[in-house]
């Protein structure tokens, strides 16, 4: 057994680690009552990602490509290859991933086991939607082909279904056609949420990709800077892929580094380091979409604590007032960070079961752990999003009650009869009271 | 600076290292020949490379630790690659548990058979095909376990010390011959052989090895500690006095 810890690092977990090299390996044999759960880089911030008390299958060697077809953009790969290593390939041959989130560090099982989302979801939807197949390895040995012909409810099982229903072992996806690796991006200075609204309405027309940061700790909710941006096809560009990264976060910082102080001083300099309303520059799509990436373990500066992260959607209503009285709640605690993004989800709806988007505002914030005064906040903000219809994105979570994941989340009943005996997370087991 | 090999012989071609190297060294113009024991796993590798880069990527399977298949296994080579092949990497090994070896005599001998005398067999072979190509590169992956036999590893330590100093030996033959032969000594690298080792700070990536390969060869070296702190830390261990080293648990 061993401890790991999930990219939050405040929750621990004592596991028996089986790493998996080999599509044909078997499953690791189980002892009465012990479950397992694939892991892919462990990018997710809670326990999502952790299976205290059980075994843990890495799969980041699992990283073969099974056929890249150059002509139709048809990609298939086995389950642990992430998502930097098949851009490093693809893109050079005019191509791009259907969606990515905000780090290019999770695998391809990990992308469809939490349905990622990025800044296209107004007009790309989930990553979910552009997996044309995959093959499910089962607890009991036999191995299932799932695609839109056969076994798809099983397929919808499994995208967002947190790795619980069997192992993935290879995955197809379709690919996007770009003619050069820049972004054509703009940046915008917003003053207040109903700016952002506006200017989230009309950018997702014509913009492939939408997102604001968010100076959470901002009196007037909602200021921060709209980031709008379309695949460049200028052909004064190439199709170079990104460069590996350099900088690896050397220790844990120490905790006061990040405090209201130094936070309001880190909002100020970003909000005004464009010193004009809006900024064009065509950038490359490493720092566009991975801005984080560069630091490699860029957790560590929010030190031993760690922190956490709360992602929530809330449906768009008329004057958006619980997104309000939300951002209200956070920028008067004083505990928000740096690290916060707000964006429109669009209608396109996911094949997931679980899936966590769905039509609205998203917001998600970084929280360093500060113990009993950060869980009263969530407690506070978890009443606002249950209230309200919204909901939380497990991939981030670490704290919500059962009880908000069973009235938020109802399509569990739907999800269950998919689930794989033998797996489990230590999440499954926070939020799903009934096993 | 030499130019990258274009036809590339690999020998344990489904270790973690060497799948790696394989990857780094792939371009639409390499020529590879894999070998390795499992049929399936050296086509899923195959497959890999070629869809990467378009490469080209045959195999060929066979128990490597058989040495009366290394004649057959080297024309095998000839005639798959051609005569002249640019780069050879030897990569296979085992990891014995020393607590289950030292007690019994029959497991050290396996554990040379596949750590030492097989690859010595097929070493012996490459020198002689290196020695009339008079040119190109033999690669050897031995181990930082080389350079001082010690008392939690000695059984592994004592195989790739044999390794390393016929590797060694055999650079001097080939120095004249134009052939760079190269030892790789990697530390502890997160490998499936060690996987159930635990791994401090220290351990490295299969894929920092292979890029470290990579600088190797084109700048024609003959050591190769990879990640380069090994260097450090073993001129440390083997300048250790004996008197104090033969008390430590290391």
């Amino acid at each position: 057994m061993a401890i790991g810890e999930s990219w939050g690092k405040t929750l621990k977990a004592d596991q028996d680690i089986r790493p998996r090299y080999w599509a044909n390996a078997p499953l690791p044999e189980l002892e009465d009552g012990k479950t397992m759960l694939p892991y892919g880089l462990g990018r997710s911030y809670g326990d999502s990602c952790l299976n205290d008390g059980g075994i843990l299958i890495p799969t980041g060697e699992m990283k073969k490509i099974y056929q890249f077809d150059r002509e139709n953009g048809i990609f298939r790969a086995e389950a642990g290859i992430s998502l930097a290593d098949i851009l490093q390939v693809i893109v050079p041959e005019g191509w791009f991933l259907p969606v990515v989130p905000g780090t290019k560090f999770i695998t391809l099982a990990g992308a469809i086991a939490n349905d990622i989302h990025g800044k296209n979801h107004h007009s790309a939807g989930t990553f979910g939607r552009h997996v044309l197949g995959l093959e499910l390895h089962r607890s009991d040995g036999t191995r299932t082909l799932c695609n839109k012909q056969q076994d798809t409810d099983l397929l919808n099982a499994t995208i967002g279904g947190l790795g619980l229903t069997d192992l993935i072992t290879w995955a197809e996806i379709q690919l996007k056609k770009i003619s050069t690796s820049m972004i054509e991006s703009e940046t915008i200075k917003v003053r207040d949420l109903d700016q952002f609204l506006e200017l989230s309405a009309s950018s997702d027309k014509d913009f492939e990709y939408t997102v604001s940061w968010l100076d959470s700790v901002a009196k007037n909710h909602g200021k921060g800077i709209f980031i709008r941006g379309n695949h460049s096809s200028n052909p004064k560009y190439s199709l170079k892929p990104h460069d590996p990264p350099k900088l690896p976060w050397p220790v844990d910082a120490p905790n006061f580094m990040l405090n209201p102080l130094s936070i309001k001083a880190f909002n100020f300099a970003y909000y005004n380091k464009q010193l004009g309303k809006q900024k064009k520059a065509d950038v490359h799509y490493d720092p566009f979409f991975f801005p984080l990436d560069a630091v490699h373990d860029w957790n560590r500066i929010y030190g031993k604590r760690g922190f956490f992260q709360y992602q929530f959607v809330l449906p768009t209503t008329k004057d958006n007032a619980a997104v309000r009285e939300i951002l209200s709640l956070i920028s008067d605690s004083g505990q928000g960070s740096f690290l916060a993004v707000i964006k429109t989800f669009g209608d396109i709806p996911s094949p997931g079961i679980l899936s966590f988007p769905r039509p609205g505002i998203t917001v998600a914030l970084d929280f360093p752990n500060c113990g009993k005064k950060t869980h009263k906040l969530f407690e506070q903000m978890d009443e606002i999003v249950l209230k309200n219809n919204g909901r939380l994105y497990p991939a981030k979570d670490a704290c919500m009650p059962a009880e908000l994941f069973a009235q938020t989340y109802p399509e569990t009943q739907q999800f269950l009869p998919f689930m794989d005996p033998a797996f489990s997370s230590s999440f499954w087991r926070r939020v799903h009271k009934d096993t | 600076m030499k130019s990258p090999p274009q036809t590339i012989l690999i020998l344990g071609a489904s270790s973690a290292i060497a799948q790696a190297t394989a990857r780094q060294l792939a371009t639409s113009k390499t020529h590879f020949l894999l070998v390795g024991r499992d049929e399936e796993r050296l086509h899923s590798i195959a497959n890999d490379l070629e869809q990467r880069t378009r490469c080209k990527a045959e195999i060929f399977a066979t128990q490597l630790i058989d040495t009366s298949q290394h004649g057959k296994l080297m024309d095998q080579a000839v005639k798959v690659l051609g005569t002249k092949i640019d780069f050879t990497l030897i990569a296979y090994g085992t990891l014995p548990d020393q607590d289950t070896t030292q007690d019994d005599p029959e497991t050290t001998l396996e554990s040379f058979q596949v750590n030492f005398n097989s690859p010595a067999s097929l070493l012996t072979h490459l020198a002689s095909h290196y020695q009339k190509q008079q040119s190109g590169t033999i690669a050897v992956i031995t181990s930082v376990a080389a350079d001082r036999g010690r008392k939690t590893l000695y059984t592994y330590c004592a195989a790739k010390a044999a390794l390393s100093s016929l590797t060694d030996g055999i650079r001097g033959r080939l120095f004249s011959h134009n052939v760079q032969v190269l030892n790789i000594k990697p530390g502890v690298i997160d490998t499936p052989m060690t996987a159930h080792l635990k791994k401090g700070l220290l351990a490295s990536t299969p894929e920092k090895v292979a890029k470290d390969i990579e600088k190797a060869i084109e700048k024609g070296k003959d050591i190769l500690y990879t990640p380069r702190r090994w260097l450090l830390i073993m001129f440390i261990i083997r300048h250790i006095p004996e008197k104090i080293f033969k008390k430590l648990t290391i």
